[in-house]
């Protein structure tokens, strides 16, 4: 069977899986609707969170990043695991007990305060969507790539999907296909990682290879090797950051603690039977994800190993097959600069401006035309990062059963990704903005009724993202982790560690949080994008790290104006002191 | 000595927050600490084939992460029966 059936085959059988899991799962209360009905195993419920956890971004774009800046990529390695440390010992267990619906249930409940309340509704929708709609986008490319079909149609058939499950089954639905997708995705990185790792190094697990002798008959380890070559061609050591220490603590402490503060994320844990169980299924969701971040710094370095020795230096005659598929999707590009046929890669954009524009024709050796302009240096060969998961399997010559896998497993990882954040944006417009403050006397049935209409809503918009995507989309994705951890995560950990926080501060601190940290990304990004280089960001800080400050500095107001202004209520001491305290778990839900 | 049930969870309180700050302390210092500001120095070092540094920073603050929230889900646990707070009772 050709690898185009193949890959058919696998995305269709995927699909068909998650469905029949849509139909069999079908929420039939608000309880299943926003938390599963509360009663998910901890296991379970780990291996969801690392299915909603692990994006399109950390499936095709990780292991891509860290392929091309080496040691710098750690922060997100660091940053995307290390906030599950944050959400196991600060948050999680305290909002188990906690036992509502919604991160904003938290806040406005813990604050008494409805404007409070709203103010985390603006700071989750602004997060989630951000969010989703990269993970819409990633389905697109998977699709066009893969199923040969054109981005759009993929981005509708990928909602219509979604739109199943998440508006049928609700977070009941979302946990056990989030389950599914989970094995797919991780069996679909797992296996070309290993592949890889055996081919190169003859070490079956990826997490060594990396480390071990290549078997070349070198003597050298993967990373030195990387590290040699890489220094010939012009290009900084692999094993060598070229960030400055601070800026690499600021941006990996925003991922950290923005990750504790994502509203998608913290909802699993309502769905626990209790507070130890939450406790342990933060562990189990952490293991199954460092599974995946594990071997993502493995993949990364064999890939950019095997793409410079297949690449550099190559007539482009005897380019491999793949060269040319990926050429088509606009992704890799090869201007001939010395016209000599050969491929030369090395350190610097290859083109200006640096993404290619083809013209339409094809040059002397078949490569597709480009219209952009020569620049100096010798590097003759755009590649988009992008493709280095997609096209790993490829580039190291795997069965084409290999390669529909990492399909599914794209998807798998996007749309697993999408239904949990859709979730979380329609259950806070049906629940904490209609139910609790424009129409509380809505029935449960009517309100199910709104979570749908608010899921169904939430699914045409994220794909009408993906289609036509906004060009700050891809930008601002990064962002969503600052500004969570600069307006949520504060609130939440001083609504629950001190009892003398109230609601002028909390709201005030969320405001300074996400204002400050919204501004400086926005003053760089958009407004004097020129200024964009270390001499001119605060204290050598660049906008991706600047949560963090935005972070202390929400800490530093709320817990100021709280001890200027009066203490909160008696009945929200004692909410305190209730959610300190693990027993009560069950009847606490049983509100 | 009888203690009121206050006086009890503030106990309780106090011991949570004694083991969480330990365990943030080790958080710190794998991550922040060793892959981020003393990576430099233990590159010097080597391990499995990796620059010590390099490995903390991909690999080694990952799986002491792991173990971390499963040390204090399991000694939070005997906390919780030691005071007479455990959820126990909801899991029946």
């Amino acid at each position: 069977m050709s690898t185009q059936m193949l890959t058919y085959l696998f995305v269709g059988l995927s699909f068909a899986l998650y469905i029949g899991i849509a139909i069999w799962s079908r929420a039939s209360s608000t309880k299943d609707f926003y938390v599963a009905g509360g009663g998910v195993h901890p296991v379970v419920n780990g291996m969801a969170t690392a299915a909603d956890w692990m994006s399109a971004a950390s499936f095709i774009s990780m292991a891509g990043i860290i392929s091309f800046v080496g040691r710098d990529g750690s922060v997100y390695l660091l940053g995307w695991t290390g906030g599950y440390v944050l959400l196991a010992f600060l948050l999680a267990p305290y909002l188990r007990k906690f036992g509502r619906f919604t991160v904003p249930d938290f806040i406005g409940e813990r604050y008494y305060s409805r404007a409070a309340r709203i103010v985390a509704v603006v700071c989750l929708i602004f997060v989630s969507f951000t969010y989703v709609a990269g993970q819409m986008r990633g389905v697109g490319i998977v699709f066009s790539r893969f199923l040969e079909v054109d981005v759009s149609t993929g981005v509708i058939i990928g909602m219509a999907v979604v739109f199943m499950y998440a508006v049928l089954g609700g977070m009941k639905g979302i946990t056990y296909t989030q389950v599914a997708q989970y094995c797919v995705l991780i069996f679909a990185y797992m296996v070309p990682a290993i592949f890889i790792s055996i081919m190169m190094t003859d070490n079956p697990i990826p997490q060594l290879g990396f480390g071990s002798e290549v078997n070349d008959g070198s003597g050298l380890s993967v990373l030195e090797k990387l590290d040699s070559v890489l220094l010939d061609l012009g290009f900084s050591a692999y094993t060598e950051g070229s960030k400055s220490t601070i800026d690499v603590f600021a941006i990996t402490a925003a991922l950290m603690f923005g990750t504790a503060g994502l509203p998608h994320v913290l909802v699993r844990f309502f769905t626990v039977p209790n507070v130890s169980d939450a406790r342990l299924s933060a562990g189990y969701a952490l293991v199954f994800i460092a599974i995946l971040y594990t071997t993502a710094p493995a993949v990364a370095s064999f890939a950019r190993l095997n793409l410079v020795d297949t690449v550099h230096n190559t007539p482009y005659a005897e380019a491999p097959e793949w060269f040319g598929n990926w050429e088509d999707t606009g992704l890799i590009a090869w201007q001939d600069k010395n016209n000599d046929g050969i491929m030369q890669y090395g350190s610097g954009a290859a083109l200006s401006p640096t993404k290619p524009s083809f013209e339409g024709n094809t040059g002397a050796h078949g490569e597709r035309l480009l219209n952009n302009q020569p620049t100096e240096s010798i590097n003759e060969v755009y590649i988009d990062r992008d493709i280095m998961v997609l096209a790993n399997p490829e580039i190291a010559g795997l069965p084409g059963w290999v390669i529909a896998l990492v399909a599914a497993g794209g998807v798998a990882a996007a749309l697993s990704t999408a239904a949990g954040l859709l979730l979380v944006i329609s259950s806070s417009i049906s629940h904490d903005l209609l139910k609790k403050t424009l129409l509380p006397k809505i029935t449960e049935k009517q309100e199910l009724l709104y979570a749908r209409i608010a899921a169904a809503a939430a699914v045409c918009i994220a794909g009408l993202f993906g289609i036509y995507p906004p060009a700050f989309v891809a930008q601002v994705v990064a962002f969503a982790f600052g500004l969570a951890a600069a307006s949520l995560f504060p609130a939440l950990l001083l609504g629950i560690f001190s009892k003398r926080a109230n609601k002028e501060g909390a709201i005030s601190g969320m405001l300074v949080g996400l204002v400050f940290t919204f501004s400086y990304i926005a003053y760089f990004k958009f407004v004097a994008p020129e200024l964009n280089s270390a001499e001119h960001w605060l204290w050598g800080i660049s906008p991706e790290g600047i949560g963090t400050i935005g972070m202390i500095l929400n800490f530093v107001i709320a817990i100021t104006v709280s001890r200027l202004t009066a203490k909160p209520p008696q009945s929200v001491q004692e909410l305190v002191d209730n959610i300190r305290i693990p027993s009560g778990a069950k009847a606490a839900t049983n509100h | 000595m009888k203690t009121t049930p206050s006086d009890n969870n503030k106990a309780y309180w106090r011991a949570n927050i004694s083991l969480l700050s330990k365990l943030l302390v080790v958080w710190f210092v794998v991550s922040f600490g060793c892959g981020i500001i003393l990576v430099d120095w233990l590159d010097q070092f080597s391990l499995f084939g990796f620059k010590l540094g390099f490995w903390f920073a991909q690999q080694g603050a990952i799986y002491v992460f792991v173990a971390l929230i499963f040390i204090y889900a399991w000694r939070m646990k005997i906390i919780d029966r030691q005071f007479g707070v455990s959820d126990d009772e909801d899991e029946a």
